[in-house]
């Protein structure tokens, strides 16, 4: 070997590139060619309409037909609440159980519908919540009610499993948050006379503030990208009518694969915005440690 | 501590939506349960009787047993595939700082944050283009989409773990790099990758979109055929639909409980939290 | 509102125990504190003493006893209405909030006007020396300087009893003499009653009027550095006080008040009974007060010797075995064979 073979080696190796390096890429080439490349292929062929029109007849379509840009306004309607109802409940709850001796049965409990995933949790719920299912039972028997509630074909059943699958979520990922928080923080401020509902206000949700960012938009974006539960507790025909369904349709209903395309990119977008300004938001508050470092 | 009256109500209240959820959840889980083993159920509390008919029908009437078959060989490549990718992914990332390391980790992030639906539909697309669509290498190809990174972001930190020193000792004493993998790393990562892989497992089991995006008739796996027979409810019966529901819920939270004994739940939430 | 002003007699604590389950973390806790006293509360890891603080602040209510501010039964009531300043070990900064907001956080609790906390804050600031840092947050200072903010928060509220949870352990040791300079500097112009809990004999002897001594969740002995430094009660407390030379010795008074007849290192002794001893005792020596002589009656084997500069510290053998650690001005060296004498007064006898 040249003695210039040899220092290009050891620069190269200097800069962290070896032979161990070349072991990211497989996973590299993996992600480029089942994510990144179908992503911008998708992109590419939503500027290609099937029946021609220019290069943006196909979102050109999408907001000029109620039908699919009604579907935008529909699924805010169902992730918005859910994910506002999900990570601010979850809060009160971590505060609560981060005091708890044994919380690991109850973390437990929680992981189970995130396990068993959407469509179980929307089969579970078909049965339970049915007109003859246990729930409207325990309200017609203890007269809550005088006719079975209309909760499973409609807005109420999806807006219910996004809460069952969705707040044990934001509920572990604020539990992690606040458990992070050195408690000496809160035994100082009630030594400086500060009351919990002063504690919660000047020193905890400041603190929580950037982790909570993120729960919400992870939250968010799981909610907004809602599909079985719509159509198989929902009315996909109308209330439920999600922009995920409008896609999947386009693609393997239509085979109008531009148009599904488009959706899709379309459905990326609103997530990226909601998602940056909810970042956005988070660079404006205190993300150091939270558990104040010795000297 | 001394807390205030109002404190107190407050403490409860907590506790009452907690207990709420849980007791729902519960009784969502425990109608499903009965509803599969009872005889006649219309307007009473419990079934008329118990019987176990709906599971022998549901096991002809899915064939299930051609579904579990297909679900195993899915999630096994998957967990094999995304485990050899993934680890010696972690492994370089862990230990060397490239020009572009984060930008690479970017790549790793993103299929973990975009949801499934958004990316599975051109996914598919491409994998129809690619003529693998609705075979079962297709759905794998896309079921690993999101595992490869997911076990790369959970290894990373285990490999971190490991005292460089220790490698580098190894070295001294001859070894190479695929005595060093085979012989050091690997049985000192070993709790990590079976935290990873198990979980890796519990996800695919119950990853829906991707596979529903990509499998034809002979490649589904359960969940996605419970997700047909829920659909067609009017013209199967609810009974045996809950029955093969409660297949699919038994074999997930075996699983679970499994993966369960090495990872805390928090891990399979926290997918990618920085 | 805070139930005490800056005027009170005495903090007294009554038989305050705390259990956690079966474990009896504090027991028989009896203390008075005058105002305007330094109260070191002193003794090794898990002994009780940050228990007891954390019942005097509040943040753990007891299961035995009460504790009383004059004529005020504390107890019963919260930290954040006993008005009380802590300095916690880690300094407990709220990270999202500059100093100044930091140290006037006690202050805005209480709703005072905005021009009085930004007086105080500034009185505070200039007191710790730190008036140039107002602005930052605790992230970008020091350790010694996040120390004295918190040192800052604790006193701007005008408490009537300061708490301090191990305020140093966490510097190092020239910044810890330093801070424990500041301290002193402190309490001496402020006055105010501290109550501070430490595992550091030197600490406690420097700071405090007074130190109670606690093991195992006891209190030992209360009394001034002096009583501790050359009175321990017992030859737990001696050990924990730098009395480094615990041997076990058969003791026999001798009459006529001459004193305690023991055998160190196989020599006959006398020492200074500080109980009425018979039979087995445990004898406690400080190494400072066992020095080699011409003629001393201790021989023995030096094994260690280490160079201090001004003395050598050195661990010698007796006779019968046992280790004796002992300081001379004069050079020794290992394997030498050394006459060893202490004072009768230093030798402290305890009954076994």
């Amino acid at each position: 070997m040249s003695v210039t073979h040899l220092t290009l080696r050891r620069r190269l190796r200097e800069r962290g590139l070896d032979g161990v390096t070349l072991l990211v890429l497989p996973g590299v080439l993996f992600v480029l060619v089942l994510f990144i490349y179908p992503f911008i292929y998708g992109l590419v062929l939503s500027f290609q309409p099937k029946e021609g029109g220019g290069w943006l007849a196909n979102y050109r379509k999408f907001f000029t037909e109620p039908f699919l840009y009604e579907t935008i306004w529909l699924t805010l309607q169902i992730a918005i609440p859910a994910t506002l109802l999900n990570t601010v409940l979850s809060v009160p709850v971590a505060l609560r159980v981060r005091l708890m001796k044994r919380q690991k049965l109850l973390t437990t409990i929680l992981v189970i519908p995130i396990t068993l995933g959407t469509v179980m949790v929307a089969d579970g719920l078909l049965t339970y919540l049915g007109p003859r299912g246990w729930l409207n039972r325990i309200l017609l028997e203890f007269g809550i009610s005088d006719s079975p509630l209309r909760l499973i074909h409609n807005y109420w059943g999806v807006m219910l499993s996004l809460v069952i699958s969705g707040f044990p979520f934001t509920f572990l990922l604020t539990l992690s948050y606040v458990t992070g928080i050195d408690p000496a923080l809160e035994q100082a401020g009630a030594m400086l006379g500060a009351r919990s509902r002063q504690r919660f206000f000047r020193i905890l949700l400041p603190l929580l503030a950037p982790g909570l960012a993120i729960t919400l938009a992870l939250a968010f974006v799981q909610a907004f990208t809602v599909f079985p539960s719509a159509i198989l507790l929902g009315a996909p025909a109308g209330p439920t009518r999600v922009i995920s369904i409008v896609a999947y349709q386009a693609a393997f209903e239509q085979f109008d694969y531009p148009l599904a395309s488009a959706i899709a990119m379309l459905m990326a977008l609103i997530q990226v915005v909601i998602i940056a300004a909810l970042l956005g938001a988070r660079t404006l508050v205190f993300r150091g440690p939270v558990s104040t470092g010795k000297g | 501590m001394h807390r205030s009256l109002g404190e107190k109500l407050w403490s409860f209240t907590i506790w009452a939506v907690v207990v709420f959820f849980v007791l729902n959840l519960l009784a969502m889980i425990g109608s499903v349960v009965v509803d599969s083993l009872g005889t006649h159920w219309f307007n009473t509390w419990l079934p008329a009787g118990f019987t176990p008919q709906w599971y022998v029908m549901a096991w002809e009437e899915f064939q299930l047993p051609q579904i579990l078959l297909v679900t195993a060989e899915v999630v096994g490549a998957v967990v094999l595939i995304s485990g050899l990718i993934g680890v010696p992914t972690a492994y370089a990332m862990a230990r060397r700082n490239f020009p572009g390391k984060q930008a690479v980790m970017l790549l790793f992030l993103l299929p973990l944050l975009v949801p499934p639906i958004t990316y599975g539909i051109p996914m598919a697309t491409v994998l129809y283009q690619a003529h693998l669509a609705g075979t079962i290498w297709g759905v794998i190809l896309a079921n690993l989409v999101p595992t490869v990174p997911f076990v790369i972001l959970i290894m990373i930190p285990f490999v971190e773990q490991i005292d460089p020193r220790i490698e580098a000792a190894a070295r001294v004493f001859g070894a190479g790099m695929g005595r060093l993998f085979v012989q050091v790393l690997v049985p000192l990562l070993t709790p990590g990758i079976l935290a990873a892989l198990l979980l890796v497992l519990v996800r695919t089991i119950a990853m829906f979109e991707l596979t529903f995006l990509t499998s034809g008739p002979t490649s589904q796996t359960l969940v996605v055929a419970l997700y047909y027979a829920v659909f067609a409810a009017g013209v199967r019966s609810q009974q045996s639909i809950d029955a093969m529901a409660v297949v699919y819920m038994v074999t997930t939270l075996i699983w679970l409980l499994i993966a369960l004994q090495f990872v805390n739940p928090t891990q399979i939430v926290t997918r990618a939290k920085q | 509102m805070p139930i005490a002003s800056r005027d009170f007699r005495e903090l007294r604590l009554e038989g305050v125990g705390r259990d956690f389950g079966q474990l009896h973390a504090l027991r028989d806790v009896n203390l008075t504190v005058r105002r305007g006293e330094f109260v070191a509360l002193l003794g090794p890891s898990g002994c009780g003493k940050s228990t007891a603080l954390n019942c005097i602040s509040g943040l753990l209510q007891p299961t035995d006893g009460t504790i009383w501010l004059d004529d005020k039964r504390l107890d019963e009531i919260g930290p954040e209405d006993r008005g009380f300043g802590m300095v916690f070990q880690n300094y407990a900064l709220f990270p999202h909030m500059t100093v100044r907001r930091n140290i006037g956080f006690g202050l805005t609790t209480q709703r005072r006007p905005r021009d009085e906390i930004e007086r105080r804050v500034n009185e505070a600031l200039a007191l710790v020396r730190l008036e140039t840092q107002g602005e930052k947050l605790p992230g970008q200072l020091s350790g010694g300087q996040q120390q004295r903010v918190a040192i800052a928060r604790a006193i701007v509220v005008e408490p009537p009893l300061v708490l301090m949870d191990e305020p140093l352990s966490n510097l190092d040791a020239k910044l810890r003499l330093e801070m424990r300079a500041e301290i002193r500097r402190i309490h001496t112009m402020l006055g105010c009653s501290t109550i501070y809990v430490t595992h550091d004999q030197e600490e406690a002897l420097s700071l405090a009027d007074r130190i109670m001594v606690m093991i195992d969740g006891q209190p030992r002995q209360i009394g001034t550095p002096e009583d501790l430094y050359v009175r321990p009660s017992s030859a737990a407390v001696a050990e924990f006080m730098g009395y480094r030379n615990l041997l076990t010795s058969p003791a026999r008074t001798v009459p006529g008040g001459v004193g305690v007849a023991i055998k160190i290192g196989g020599a006959d002794v006398l020492g200074t009974a500080m109980a009425p001893v018979d039979g087995q005792a445990t004898v406690a020596i400080r190494p400072d007060d066992l020095h080699p002589t011409a003629d001393g009656p201790i021989a023995a084997l030096v094994e260690i010797a280490e160079y201090h500069g001004r003395d050598f510290y050195a661990v010698a053998r007796g006779r019968d075995g046992e280790d004796l650690y002992f300081r001379s001005s004069q050079r020794v060296s290992p394997g030498e064979t050394v006459y060893l004498s202490a004072p009768r007064e230093r030798v402290l006898v305890f009954p076994a």
